[in-house]
Formats: structure tokens, C-alpha cells, sequence
């Protein structure tokens, strides 16, 4: 398939982005599950939730870490429909 | 009214609710049938991918798991919920664009080659009917324990509904009956799980709840469960018992497996745009998330009231769920010292414990445990169905449009036509409900193991040549062919070993590095990724238009490229 070298520079740059992206929110990812509510779940463990009776590791184990994938997908989106929109790479809006 | 009476009130009106639903929705192209013609709501497709992926497994079982388990039942909750963050970061938006129908699809086209469709029929095909049968029994032990009637006659008509819809209707019929039996589990599992939280702490929120305080000892309530653990020689609460690594892997492979499951891969095919994929999974855990952040907290009521309501007591002076439960034989009392008080008495313990709970009564029997009222049960029965009974459906769709796509239209008959390949896809539909059916009745194992065997086969072969296909351009055919197949070969032995030949041998001291088959398909996956990027180094790099294919992929719309 024939594309300009401008364009294949910027679906290329468009790409690194996107995996910058991804690399970090899959930090948080694992840092939020394997790091708080597995190998740091001990240490973590002696002290509460602020506000609540949870211990803190046992909490992201069962609970914190889910509320932050939520929210690492959200952020994903959002990231995501703007980087689109800077590489006028979105669809339209009807399918 | 009794408690048999609204359970087939329940049951029967919703029934008729999904068999009113696919008929309004069903099928009419092989689009309509395999993605639901494409043009799904990014919200609908996340109600539908929720109950697709919560199982009789997630609603039934998981919080009595959690319950026994303490923090150990972390595995289940993360390790079922983090996948979504993989299927959204790494692969619905780039499978979206690409556009098939199945997962073989994809497989077969990225590596340019009919063996990888083959071999990627064969995995799907074999992960979607282990987890399948487990459906198909969990339907048949609610139909038993709520309506009296015998497991297999529940089998049968659980099949005969998932019949109706799935043959009909297809994708399109299984998305909109998904959404409605997406409610009716949400309501049947909050109500009450919202009664307990009210009663046990007097936060109607459980998720608050299970971080406030006891009611009756005024004491924070994770605190007084893991006083009451030490006291009758249970391990706290609050710590595991399992080993960091296992948990470390038993995690991963659940995340990595969800990622890698065809039934909930193609539900991201059936949105209209690669933005409507990315949102849509986010909908879909927001959905899994209401469910799974209460389970732990229903773990801590229950496990509570348990402890609360029979440790120590006279057997002569039970309550009365007590002596119902007693008659299913999933609750039992041997007084083996015979002084007529229940013992309910950990490892640690110098006593005999005397009383074993079967998992399941958790979710099942805390209504009756904790005095609701009877519509409040029956609801839970209509709630257990409609778990069971939208994953299955989902799964028979992945068997039988891998049939009627991918093995007949795009590997032995391409000729053949639109109304040829729709007519194969239903026939195949229908036998798989028989197989499923077949399953349910004569089920290969526990449940449990079952399931755990799905997603260590899933993990193990899909999730890899996915990945890799999308993100290494460099990536070929063969490599991808040996790593799905030393992938699943690996995993599947080391499980099959454990679980099926030498049961008595899994152990720790036994497993290598202590991990356990639950947790082995984390070293299948990096067997499959080792083995596929070192093949893929030794073969000729795949053709032009496959790299060309793998940059469109990347790319949402491309100048040039029209609005799809």
C-alpha cells in the first residue's frame, strides 16, 4: 500500500505514544495488584485505610485494586480519544 | 407465599423475559449471528460482556471461596478483574479494527496460514466446552436445590432455553438476552448482600460495610473475624496461607486467561468503532466490578454470621436452615466427641472440627442464614441462572461459528453461501448444546478444576500470538504455530497430571516451584511467548501484506480509509 513518507513518520510517531502510554498505565497496573495487594501486602498490612477499619494490603488485594483498574481504563480512553484527535486518526462519528 | 412458589414465579418470568427478547432480536445475516451485525452500544456491550463473563462460577461460588479462603480468595478477585485492563490496553481497540468475526479468524489471517486457523479452532473450541460444562451443571443444581426437580432434568431445560436463543438469535440474540440477564443477576446478588451490610455492620453499602464496625461487639469487624479465626484455630483472616509465588501466579494466569478467552474477545468484534472497543471495556468492569467488590464483603458477613450462629452451639437447638441444608448433604454435623455441641474448629485447633460447609451455601443459603424474607431466595435462584445460562450461551457461540466460519467457510468449503454459512452456523449451535448438555450431565471432574483448566488453556495458547501479533510485526506464522502448541501442550499436561492422574500427589512439596495447576498457565504463557519470538527469529519475516495489515491495525482510520 502506497503511504507518504510524512504520514508514515507520523503514524509511526503515533504508535510510540501509544505504547509510552500503555508501558505506564501497565506500571500502575502492577504496581496496584502484584506490588500493593501481593509482595507488599504484609508491610502494608500494619496500617489502616485512612478513615476505615481496612488493613491497607489486604484492602488493595480485595478491593482497591479493582477500583483502580477501573479507573486505569478510564484514563486509557480518555488518553487515547485525544491522541487520536492530535493524529487526526479518529473515526467518525456515525458507524 | 413459600419459597418454592416465588422461586418459579422468579424463574419463569424472567425465562420468559429472554426467550421474549431473542425473539425480537434474532439473526437474519452471518454478521447479525457471529457480531451481532457490528453495530452494538459501547454501554449494552458492556452489560452483555459482564454477565457473558460472570459465571455460575462468580455468582454461585466465589464468595464461599473467599469466604474459606481469607486474603488467599484475593487470586479470584483480582486475577478476574484485572484481565480487563489487558483485553482493553492490549487487544479489543487493534482486534476491533481488524474486524473478523472469531478469534481463529484473526490467528489465521495475521499469521497468513490455514495450520495456525486450525490449530486456533482447535484450542478454541476445546477451552470453550471444559468451561461450557461447568454451565450446564451449575444451571441443573439450582433448577435441584430451589424447584426440586432432579440435576439433570434442570440440565434439560437450561439446554432447551440456551436453545432457543442461541440457535435463533446468535450474537444478536445472546447480546440483548445478555443485557437482561445482566440485571436480573445484579439485582439478585446486591439485595442481599445490601440486608447483610444493614444488619451485620448497619452500612448499606457493603463495600463500606466490610471496613466498619461490628454491631454486635462493637469492634472493627475484619478485627473481631480475625479474633474469631484465632480463637478456634483458623489462620487470620486477613493473611493467607498460600505461598507468595502461587498467589503471585495464580493471579496472573487468571488475568492473562481472562484476556485470552474467546468467548469474551469477540464480544469486543460487536461495537460499531476501535473508540466504541476501548470504552466498552471499561463499561464492562465498571458492570464486573459492582459484583466483585461485594463478594468479598458477603465472604466477610457470612463467614461471621457462620461462626456467629453454630460454633459451639447444642445440635439439639438449630435453626432451621440449618436441618434444610443438612438434607442436601452440603452442610454436615459428625459429633465426633459426643457432647452433643457443634465444633466448628480450624487446623490449629487442639478440638476436632465436626461441621464441614460446602462453598456454595455461602451465596445460596445467606438469605435463609440471615431470616430474609422468601421472595429474596427465590430471587437469588433467578439470579444463578442467569449467570449460568449467559456465559453459556456465549461459549456455545465461539464453538459454533469456529465450526461454521472458520473451519467450513474459510478452510473446506469457501464457496460456499451467506445462507449455507448461517444455516451451518445455527446446526452447529444446536449440536453444541447437545455436547454441552451431554457435559453437564456427565461432568469431566469438578467444576472447579474444570474452570481453572479453561483459563490455564486460554492463557497458555490465545494470549501470546495475539500480542504478539499485534505488537511485533516480526512475528511468523511458525513461531506462532509451535508456541500456541508447546503452550497448550505444557499446561495442559502439568494440569491434567495433577488434577485427573495423580490427584493425590498435588501438593506443594510436589508442584514445581510450589506452583500450583492452578497457577501453571503463567509459565505456559511465557513457554508460548519464549518459543514463538525464538522460531519467529529463525523463519523468513511474514509477507509484505501482513506487515501492511499489522500497521493498519495500529491505526484507528487512516487518511484515505473511510469511516467503517
Amino acid at each position: 500500500m502506497l503511504v507518504d513518507p510524512h504520514t508514515r513518520a507520523r503514524h509511526a510517531e503515533y504508535w510510540r505514544r501509544n505504547i509510552r502510554y500503555v508501558g505506564i498505565l501497565l506500571v500502575l497496573w502492577f504496581v496496584v495488584s502484584y506490588g500493593f495487594g501481593i509482595l507488599l501486602v504484609d508491610p502494608l498490612n500494619a496500617m489502616r485505610l485512612p478513615g476505615t477499619e481496612f488493613p491497607l494490603g489486604f484492602w488493595f488485594a480485595q478491593q482497591g485494586s479493582i477500583y483502580a483498574f477501573v479507573v486505569l481504563i478510564f484514563i486509557y480512553v480518555k488518553l487515547m480519544n485525544d491522541l487520536d484527535e492530535e493524529f487526526d486518526v479518529a473515526e467518525g462519528d456515525g458507524p | 407465599m413459600t419459597v418454592q412458589q416465588w422461586t418459579l414465579l422468579l424463574v419463569a418470568s424472567t425465562f420468559t423475559l429472554y426467550i421474549g427478547v431473542a425473539i425480537w432480536s434474532r439473526a437474519k445475516s452471518t454478521k447479525d449471528f457471529y457480531v451481532a451485525g457490528a453495530g452494538v452500544s459501547p454501554l449494552a456491550n458492556g452489560m452483555a460482556t459482564a454477565a457473558d463473563w460472570m459465571s455460575a462460577a462468580s455468582f454461585i461460588s466465589m464468595a464461599g471461596l473467599i469466604s474459606f479462603m481469607g486474603y488467599d480468595g484475593s487470586v479470584y478477585l483480582m486475577g478476574w478483574t484485572g484481565g480487563y485492563v489487558l483485553l482493553a490496553l492490549l487487544l479489543a481497540p487493534y482486534l476491533r479494527k481488524f474486524g473478523a468475526f472469531t478469534v481463529p479468524d484473526f490467528v489465521g489471517d495475521r499469521y497468513y496460514s490455514r495450520t495456525a486457523r486450525i490449530v486456533a479452532v482447535v484450542c478454541a473450541i476445546f477451552v470453550s466446552f471444559t468451561y461450557v460444562s461447568g454451565q450446564m451443571r451449575g444451571v441443573g443444581i439450582v433448577f435441584g436445590r430451589f424447584l426440586e426437580v432432579d440435576v439433570d432434568t434442570g440440565v434439560y431445560i437450561g439446554m432447551a432455553v440456551v436453545f432457543f436463543y442461541a440457535v435463533l438469535g446468535g450474537m444478536k440474540g445472546i447480546t440483548y438476552t445478555q443485557v437482561a440477564q445482566y440485571c436480573v443477576l445484579i439485582f439478585a446478588y446486591m439485595v442481599p448482600a445490601i440486608f447483610l451490610s444493614m444488619m451485620v455492620t448497619g452500612n448499606p453499602i457493603p463495600q463500606l460495610g466490610l471496613g466498619g464496625v461490628d454491631q454486635v461487639s462493637g469492634m472493627p469487624l475484619l478485627e473481631r473475624l480475625n479474633g474469631l479465626h484465632q480463637e478456634l484455630g483458623f489462620t487470620e483472616y486477613t493473611s493467607g496461607t498460600k505461598s507468595m509465588l502461587d498467589v503471585f501466579c495464580i493471579t496472573a494466569a487468571l488475568m492473562v486467561g481472562t484476556a485470552g478467552l474467546p468467548h469474551v474477545i469477540i464480544r469486543f468484534y460487536t461495537v460499531p468503532r476501535v473508540r466504541d472497543a476501548r470504552i466498552s471495556a471499561g463499561w464492562a468492569l465498571i458492570f464486573i466490578a459492582l459484583l466483585y467488590t461485594t463478594a468479598p464483603a458477603i465472604a466477610v458477613f457470612a463467614r461471621t454470621n457462620l461462626i456467629n450462629s453454630v460454633s459451639g452451639m447444642p445440635y439439639a437447638e438449630v435453626p432451621e436452615w440449618f436441618t434444610n441444608w443438612e438434607a442436601t448433604g452440603l452442610l454436615s454435623f459428625d459429633d465426633s466427641n459426643g457432647d452433643g455441641l457443634i465444633q466448628f474448629v480450624g487446623p490449629d485447633s487442639p478440638m476436632t472440627n465436626e461441621l464441614s460447609v460446602d462453598n456454595d451455601i455461602m451465596v445460596l443459603a445467606n438469605p435463609e442464614i440471615a431470616g430474609l424474607p422468601n421472595w429474596v431466595i427465590g430471587l437469588v435462584a433467578a439470579g444463578g441462572l442467569a449467570a449460568a445460562l449467559s456465559t453459556a450461551a456465549g461459549l456455545l457461540l465461539v464453538v459454533s461459528s469456529a465450526v461454521s466460519h472458520d473451519l467450513l467457510k474459510r478452510s473446506l468449503m469457501p464457496e460456499i453461501t451467506e445462507r449455507g454459512e448461517l444455516l451451518a452456523a445455527r446446526l452447529a449451535a444446536g449440536v453444541a448444546v447437545l455436547v454441552a448438555g451431554y457435559l453437564g450431565v456427565h461432568p469431566p471432574g469438578y467444576v472447579a478444576q474444570v474452570v481453572a483448566f479453561a483459563f490455564g488453556l486460554a492463557a497458555s495458547s490465545f494470549f501470546p500470538v495475539i500480542i504478539l501479533g499485534i505488537f511485533s510485526k516480526r512475528t511468523t506464522g511458525e513461531g506462532a504455530i509451535l508456541g500456541m502448541i508447546a503452550g497448550i501442550a505444557f499446561t495442559g499436561t502439568y494440569i491434567a497430571w495433577f488434577t485427573l492422574m495423580h490427584p493425590e500427589l498435588s501438593n506443594a512439596e510436589h508442584w514445581w516451584f510450589g506452583i500450583s495447576p492452578q497457577g501453571i498457565g503463567t509459565l505456559g504463557m511465557l513457554l508460548n511467548f519464549a518459543v514463538t519470538m525464538t522460531v519467529s527469529r529463525f523463519t523468513p519475516p511474514p509477507p509484505e501484506y501482513v506487515q501492511d495489515l499489522v500497521d493498519s491495525i495500529r491505526i484507528p482510520r487512516r487518511a484515505g480509509e473511510g469511516n467503517r
